[in-house]
């Protein structure tokens, strides 16, 4: 009797890991991130960088590689989220992941704001738009009525940040920052699962691949997209808010053009619409730019411009669709 | 009373000289649009070069701004034409999220090449000394620069439009624009129309850049900085659009220059809100066609 329940419940999990897409794949990160812990103890500042930037880089998969919403200004989201957690954490509470849902909500709203009026363009328009959402709000940060509150080209800083969940302080060497970051990873990843997985992620996938014809079975096309916005909009403040927390700094370049350009850069590197493809590419490229950085920065972006033109041209699907296709031979080759 | 009219010719020749700055660098980017359907994301980047073509000739060549400038313009020509035979080739069948990627990967090239070779110092191409001066009518002040700049960009623009309606080529061009397809099918060779516009709309972007570096001095992200205002009068215009361009440029150009010189605390963003409110009102462009 007993063993029957467990088969059933095995199998009603099985289904439900199935359903979300969750497979074994997905303990890899995990066990990089423990492994890193453990072995490359001198590099956790730079590992923390990275996840920030991975979450950043999911929430611009769901509205590029599922929505199909081209947006250059995803910055705006990230920008906004820095500044509301670092105002935040000056002038209400510091405790960091309350912070961060206000982040998040600030985020979401930015997106329902912009949204409607984005969405409703299509092409190049879109483009623009999200590209001069952005634009402004730098401005706006940099706009002289706004320097008491925003700190103008000095930014925020001195702010402090509460233990977290009163147990564990930020300490200098990162520690805390390694696994809070780690936790707000694990947390953002299974919410795209979930959104990707859901009717309404079916749903978004149609918009993507034919708007007219979604249209036609009677779905409301801007509404999904505009949901999809926020939600992408709020993960991308989350990303911007644990940068203020962990670097406990705020300024101008977190709305600048080029992180917007970054994060593509980091999708079409791992391969867009798949979420993983934003864990690898943000890896590899914040990985890289460091070292860059360290060098040259500012030929660095030969790198980054040849890497765009090559890979648009060479890996259209980046490196999840190389390691993609080499499964599928090796599998055509083990059956013939 | 007099000096508030002054005031206001004077914004306006600004402001018409900005917008036609624009517009000439618009011409390119809505055609390759119209008939390629290509979002060139790095047009501003061949302004750029051509700005600092002139810049390096004019300064270490020690030639005139009138000689430099048809050296840079044909150069750019040239450079452009290279481009779209080669990487621009890669991307017509892959999709918009492809061509801004890639476009967007030249400017980071442009950027760092123009970093390299100049530094990140703001730069102008001198002028030559007539076209510094103001001519002063009693009250009124214009300026000789912003006058020569919208006399040379109404001839150009007036040049586009005789070639666009009342020549062969015109005629192939307006085709593609309308129906790349059914212009195909009737033996025009739109591959070639394409490539010639694409590097005269290149050359155009460069006579703009070299004209305007007054305005818009010249800085290794330059290809970026002036492109939303760029993106903002194609929407506006609607894509594909020379007349739609040509109304929208000036609108935002004269709209930009007044609302920074009578709202200074939020002249920035008067552009913003009217391209809000003006694609809020004609999400395809206020000047596009109703048809299209």
């Amino acid at each position: 009797m007993s063993e029957r329940v467990d088969e059933r419940a095995v199998a009603i999990a099985r289904a439900g890991f199935a359903r979300h897409g969750v497979s074994w794949v997905d303990l890899i990160p995990v066990l990089a991130a423990v492994l890193v812990y453990f072995f490359l103890g001198r590099y956790l500042p730079l590992a923390t960088q990275v996840m920030i930037q991975i979450v950043f880089a999911l929430s611009l998969d769901l509205a590029l590689g599922y929505g199909g919403i081209d947006s250059l200004g995803h910055v705006a989201f990230f920008g906004m989220g820095a500044y509301v957690a670092g105002l935040f954490a000056m002038h209400v509470t510091t405790q960091p992941v309350l912070g961060l849902c206000v982040a998040a909500v600030a985020g979401a709203l930015t997106g329902l704001l912009t949204g409607p009026l984005v969405l409703r363009t299509r092409g190049l328009t879109v483009v623009m738009l999200t590209l001069a959402v952005a634009t402004m709000l730098q401005q706006l940060a940099n706009a002289n009525a706004m320097k008491p509150i925003t700190g103008g080209a000095d930014g925020l800083f001195g702010f402090e940040v509460a233990p977290l969940f009163g147990l564990f302080p930020f300490d200098l060497y990162g520690h805390t920052a390694y696994w809070y970051a780690f936790g707000v990873v694990v947390v953002v990843f299974i919410i795209c699962k979930l959104v990707v997985n859901s009717p309404f992620g079916l749903a978004i996938r149609g918009i993507r691949e034919n708007p007219v014809r979604m249209r036609m079975l009677g779905v409301n096309v801007t509404a999904r997209l505009v949901t999809l916005y926020c939600i992408s909009g709020a993960l991308a403040a989350v990303a911007g808010g644990l940068s203020a927390q962990i670097t406990r700094l705020v300024g101008l370049d977190s709305l600048a053009f080029l992180l917007s350009g970054n994060a593509l850069v980091m999708l079409i590197l791992g391969g867009t619409g798949s979420l993983y493809g934003a864990i690898i590419g943000a890896t590899i490229f914040v990985v890289l730019s460091d070292r860059a950085a360290a060098i040259d920065p500012f030929n660095w972006l030969f790198a980054v411009g040849a890497v765009l033109i090559l890979a648009v041209r060479f890996a259209p699907k980046g490196v999840v669709g190389l390691i993609e296709d080499a499964v599928q031979r090796q599998r055509a080759r083990r059956s013939s | 009373m007099a000096g508030f009219s002054a005031t206001v010719v004077a914004l306006l020749i600004d402001g018409i000289a900005y917008g036609m700055i624009l517009f000439l660098m618009s011409v390119g980017l809505t055609i390759t649009l119209g008939v390629m359907r290509i979002a060139n994301l790095a047009h501003c980047g061949f302004a750029m070069i051509g700005g600092y073509a002139a810049f390096a000739l004019v300064s270490s060549a020690h030639i005139g701004l009138f000689a430099a400038l048809p050296v840079a313009i044909i150069g750019t020509m040239l450079f452009g034409a290279l481009l779209e035979r080669s990487v621009y080739r890669w991307v017509y069948t892959t999709g918009q999220l492809g061509q801004i990627l890639m476009t967007l990967g030249l400017v980071f090239i442009f950027a760092a090449s123009a970093n390299l070779l100049f530094g990140s110092d703001l730069h102008a191409v001198a002028l030559p000394g007539w076209l510094s001066e103001n001519w002063d009518w009693g009250t009124i002040a214009i300026s000789a620069y912003r006058s020569f700049i919208i006399l040379v960009s109404v001839a150009l623009a007036a040049v586009c439009w005789v070639i666009l309606e009342f020549t062969d080529f015109g005629a192939k061009l307006r085709a593609a624009v309308d129906n790349p397809r059914m212009a195909r099918c009737i033996g025009i060779d739109v591959p070639r129309v394409f490539s010639i516009t694409f590097s005269v709309g290149c050359g155009l972007a460069a006579a703009a850049g070299v004209l305007g570096t007054q305005i818009m001095p010249l800085e290794p992200w330059y290809a970026l900085e002036y492109l939303v205002p760029l993106l903002m009068v194609v929407a506006v215009g609607g894509l594909g659009s020379l007349k739609g361009s040509f109304y929208a440029a000036l609108t935002l150009g004269i709209i930009d220059t007044f609302g920074r010189y009578y709202l200074p605390a939020i002249g920035a963003f008067v552009i913003y809100l009217a391209v809000v409110g003006l694609l809020l009102w004609r999400p395809q462009g206020v000047f596009a066609r109703a048809s299209t």
